[in-house]
């Protein structure tokens, strides 16, 4: 493949990385929400790209569900459930800004060096998308691990997914991608909205996570 | 290709999707409790006929080998046994009121679409399909967890849906690496998806790439079968969801999980240069063994510690298939089976407990051989059962995997012996003080069906006397392949 | 002949950033004021500010040391030679061999350190908030400014300004991630050295809100001309640095007539007036940040420096 199309895949998808850190920089809920449909965007984006270079019409239709269904009605959805419950607004960090973004940092370039080491024989870009697929999935599950918020909870997993979209289309021709981001975009559907808005806006006040420490049963 | 054995697996996943529609819409506790039933021994039907039928030819999507047939068969089996029993349980639950009948719509659809997602990912010859299978068993257990709608009940949900959803994830990255890693050897496209395929390539494709992915597949599908440390949902999960649904959890998800594992474990035995797998799996099992062994002193919920049970079963097998070798990898075979029956049996008994006593914690159950003897003896054999006394089928596999150990690697049998004793004391202590003593609590008869109950322990003692021949011969044949 | 010619060159850039400066800046405080719709001060203004400090007596305080008096020459003098250093309208000039990257992030400490010192010289408490808020903007912005300049080193192979504009100018360097990250760092780096919104506001008197004002504010009559003088040529020197990097073209490259040089210094002009506009827009835009959040900002641009470096050294292995 020829340099031009290369320089913009890694464009997309270092790209998705740095949204992936301006997602951990946040400590406002709206804001981070707004970023997560970046996010989306930046991903529908890749995705496109990929769709065309590789000549695979049928990636248009991830590329569809990425904008609508995680640019949009996400964004939108998580806007009214937090205004809704009248979530408390500010995102506590268990650990602080500073130290997030060096464990971020300390992530990326490891599953870099994971990742180029063990991918010799592949094709440059699938090796350049799984590392930086990788990465993307770290950083959402270090979100996922030092926020306090249930809402920025989510995110972090709607994020950490959007990696391993991009990892599975990087890797050319992998079938069945469509489905395994329609299942996985069903399993967020279902449990944001399930569990979410009809079972824990009955019971609590607060998402905040803390909260829910005290009907831990670890203790039974 | 044979067209009756294709049938019987189309029937094997036809019916439970359709049975989920009508059962979806269908109002009323009777009629949908007798649809389930008749839906789940439908469904045995068709999966006891793959036994007899000649097996079809590999397609692009679904295979019958020797290792899922009989894991099929059982599938269906506790399925359809668990059905039995939440038909009469479920009754119970909805008189109580801690379940209403909203959700019984609701709930009996999710069972029936829990079951297809399992044969699903059993029958799945396509690494993908098996993903989306396991997926959407995943999902519609975290529904059904948090279906009563306690604080405790949506804490737990919320902890597997996390936790489980992380797991799912890290599968998928290791699948689309084992793709990456056939990619190159046998061009994109389908072929690279399916295990038989892959099975006939494997030994070309690179091994690191290969280890990495088994790592991600490792963690990942470990922590929907348990493993220490990644069990953190399990405990409560059991705990907090209906009977029905932990004895299918401990009974069949846990083992679908386990089986995914397998058949990449089976992939990475054919390359000679990647990694063996056996350290870190060894490592997984016997770290949750012993974990689980000591947790289980402390419990003071009756699900709770059964659930803690399972890891530690988990952890025994995990491990047997970590030594690897032909006898200790048929030991794990026969453990997810035997462990299988005897949980659901476990489960069921200790549903009937907490229906009869009203409370789940062992503090407030006494007695109960003087009050419900068959629920009280039922309890006993099914603990001895799963402590692993002889004669019935755990201790056979038990004792294989220990011997198995001493003669490979010695310095580990002294903690996996130690792990079995500690466990095997947890276990008798509770029994007795739960089937001996003063009855206390509320003396009801039991509402529900003894039946499964018993036709479980009877199979897990037979199976203890006597293994049948095609059985052996299977399970022999697939632990040759697991290297 | 040539080394007479060469020497006028590199004479003409000396003076022309010194006689800039001020301009600049008073071009950045018109297009404010017309922003915020007022008439503002003329853009000479900082001129006659600078003559009119020049004839004013000098009020020392009593403890003053001869670090006090010394200070102001010694930064502006550090700050000018650096200002000529960057390659404004051409490349390639007599000292150019020495308008190294690191250098210049030396020789700008050498003045913050010198700076900082001169503002805990008297002992008022104003002059030790800002010293200890300038020394706090720059233990991040330091690392951020060599992440920056890694960055740039690994794609242009030499930390030497000219060598990196030409680089840049050549069709070698295509779309890259990397750049459009050290870009943005570069542009908060900036920002934080030369004490505008949102890190400090260089109007105000406010103890809330003073860094570099609070470390001068001791000075007067010439001594405050001079420091008031760096200060500029210190903005201009980062808009040259951001333009000769990241927009060199109509730089005039070594071998070029006068025609050339005169077409250099336009489009030098050129980038300057934007330069200053986008300031001023941004600063108009956007409100100062509270002191305790600053670090956070520049932390973020040490990530974009980093984050650059790793992504470009992953393109280079793949």
């Amino acid at each position: 493949m020829n340099g031009f199309d290369f320089d913009v895949a890694h464009l997309f998808a270092g790209g998705l990385v740095l949204v992936s850190f301006m997602m951990l920089y946040q400590d406002r809920l709206y804001a981070l929400l707004n970023i997560f449909a970046l996010h989306a965007i930046v991903l529908a984006l890749s995705v496109g790209w990929q769709a065309y270079i590789q000549d695979a019409p049928h990636l248009y239709i991830t590329t569809g569900i990425a904008i609508i269904f995680k640019g949009i009605v996400i964004p939108v959805a998580l806007h009214r459930i937090i205004q809704r419950l009248g979530i408390h607004r500010e995102i506590e960090t268990v650990v602080g800004i500073g130290p997030t973004m060096l464990l971020g940092i300390g992530l990326v370039t490891m599953s870099m060096v994971v990742m180029l080491r063990v991918t010799v024989e592949a094709d440059r870009l699938a090796r350049e998308d799984t590392a930086m697929a990788l990465s993307v999935f770290l950083l959402g599950l270090l979100m996922m691990v030092t926020r306090r918020n249930a809402v920025s909870q989510v995110i972090g997993f709607l994020s950490l997914e959007n990696g391993l979209i991009l990892a599975a289309t990087g890797a050319k021709g992998m079938p069945l991608v469509v489905e395994m981001s329609v299942a996985f975009s069903i399993l967020v559907a279902f449990i944001v909205i399930g569990i979410f808005l009809f079972r824990i806006r009955e019971r609590f006040d607060t998402v905040n996570l803390h909260a829910l420490d005290r009907f831990r049963g670890d203790q039974q | 290709m044979s067209a009756p054995a294709f049938d019987a697996l189309g029937a094997i996943l036809l019916i439970p999707i359709s049975a989920a529609a009508l059962l979806a819409l269908l109002p009323g506790y009777r009629v949908t409790a007798r649809l389930n039933v008749l839906a789940t021994s439908l469904t045995l039907a068709a999966s006891l006929s793959l036994f007899f039928l000649e097996r079809p030819t590999p397609g692009q999507y679904l295979l019958v080998d020797d290792l899922n047939v009989v894991f099929l068969v059982l599938n269906t089996f506790v399925g359809f046994t668990t059905s039995v029993f939440s038909a009469s349980y479920i009754s119970h639950e909805l008189e109580i009121g801690r379940l209403t009948p909203n959700y019984l719509r609701f709930y009996h659809a999710m069972y029936q679409i829990l079951m297809f997602a399992m044969n699903l990912a059993l029958a799945a010859n396509n690494i993908g399909l098996m993903w989306v299978a396991i997926e959407l068993a995943t999902l519609t257990t975290v529904l059904m967890v948090g279906i009563y709608r306690t604080h405790e009940a949506i804490e737990a949900a919320w902890k597997y849906f996390i936790l489980g959803s992380v797991g799912i994830a890290m599968a998928l990255f290791g699948t689309i690496l084992i793709y990456l890693a056939a990619q190159p050897v046998m061009g994109g496209g389908m072929d690279a998806m399916l295990w038989t395929m892959l099975m006939q390539r494997v030994a070309r494709f690179d091994p690191a790439l290969l280890n990495i992915a088994f790592v991600f597949l490792l963690l990942g599908y470990g922590t929907k079968v348990g493993l220490a440390p990644l069990h953190a949902w399990l405990p409560d999960a059991h705990a907090e969801g209906p009977t029905p649904i932990s004895a299918v959890l401990s009974g069949l998800l846990l083992n679908v999980a386990l089986y995914a594992i397998l058949r990449f474990k089976m992939l990475l035995a054919a390359n000679e240069r990647a990694i063996a797998p056996g350290p870190l799996m060894v490592a997984m099992g016997l770290g949750s063994l012993l974990f689980a062994a000591f947790m289980l002193y402390r419990r003071r919920d009756i699900k709770r510690m059964f659930a803690y049970s399972s890891i530690e079963h988990m952890g025994i097998i995990t491990f047997a298939f970590g030594m690897g070798g032909a006898l200790a990898n048929f030991a794990g075979l026969l453990h997810m089976t035997m462990h299988s029956l005897t949980k659901s049996a476990i489960f069921f008994t200790v549903g009937h407990i907490a229906q009869v006593k009203g409370t789940q914690k062992m503090a407030d159950i006494r007695g109960l051989t003087e009050t419900h003897p068959l629920l009280g003896w039922g309890l006993i054999v099914g603990v001895f059962a799963i402590a692993g006394m002889p004669p019935l089928g755990i201790f056979l596999s038990e004792f294989l995997v220990v011997s198995s150990t001493f003669a490979r690697a010695p310095v580990l049998a002294i903690p996996l012996v130690f792990g079995l004793l500690v466990a095997f004391g947890a276990l008798l202590m509770r029994v007795n003080s739960l089937a001996f003593g003063e009855p206390q609590g509320s003396t009801e008869p039991v509402k529900a069906s003894i039946v499964p109950l018993y036709a479980h322990l009877a199979l897990v003692l037979g199976a203890g006397l006597y293994l049948p021949p095609p059985l052996v011969a299977w399970f022999q044949h697939v632990a040759g392949q697991l290297g | 002949m040539a080394v007479i010619r060469d020497f006028a060159i590199q004479g003409g850039q000396m003076l022309l950033v010194l006689l800039l400066a001020p301009l600049l800046t008073g071009f950045v405080r018109k297009v404010k004021a017309r922003l915020l719709r007022r008439q503002g001060p003329s853009v000479i203004q900082p001129y006659r500010d600078l003559a009119r400090l020049l004839h004013k007596d000098v009020v020392l305080a009593d403890n003053a040391s001869w670090l006090f008096r010394v200070t102001p020459y010694l930064i502006f003098a550090t700050t000018w030679v650096a200002a000529a250093l960057v390659p404004t309208f051409a490349t390639g000039l007599m000292f150019s061999w020495t308008a190294d990257l690191i250098a210049i992030a030396a020789l700008l400490a050498a003045v913050r350190f010198f700076l900082a010192l001169a503002g805990m010289d008297v002992g008022t408490s104003f002059g030790g908030i800002g010293s200890s808020r300038e020394v706090m903007i720059a233990s991040l912005a330091e690392p951020a400014m060599l992440m920056i300049v890694f960055t740039l080193a690994l794609v242009a192979k030499s930390t030497q300004l000219s060598t990196i504009s030409t680089v840049m100018l050549s069709t070698q360097v295509g779309l890259r991630v990397s750049l459009g990250l050290v870009l943005v760092g570069l542009i908060i780096v900036a920002i934080a050295e030369n004490a505008r919104v949102p890190v400090d506001n260089p109007a105000t008197h406010l103890e809330l809100t003073m860094v570099h004002e609070a470390m001068i504010l001791e000075y007067s009559g010439r001594h405050l001309a001079v420091i008031e003088l760096a200060a500029s040529l210190k903005l201009l020197l980062y808009v040259s640095l951001i333009a000769c990097v990241f927009a060199p073209w109509g730089l005039a490259v070594a071998p070029v007539g006068p025609g050339g040089h005169l077409l250099g210094v336009a489009t030098y002009l050129g980038k300057l007036a934007i330069g200053g506009f986008l300031l001023a827009l941004f600063e108009t835009m956007i409100a100062k940040m509270r002191v305790f959040r600053v670090p956070t900002f520049l932390g973020g641009a040490l990530m974009l420096g980093l984050l650059g470096t790793l992504l470009l050294f992953m393109s280079r292995s793949l």
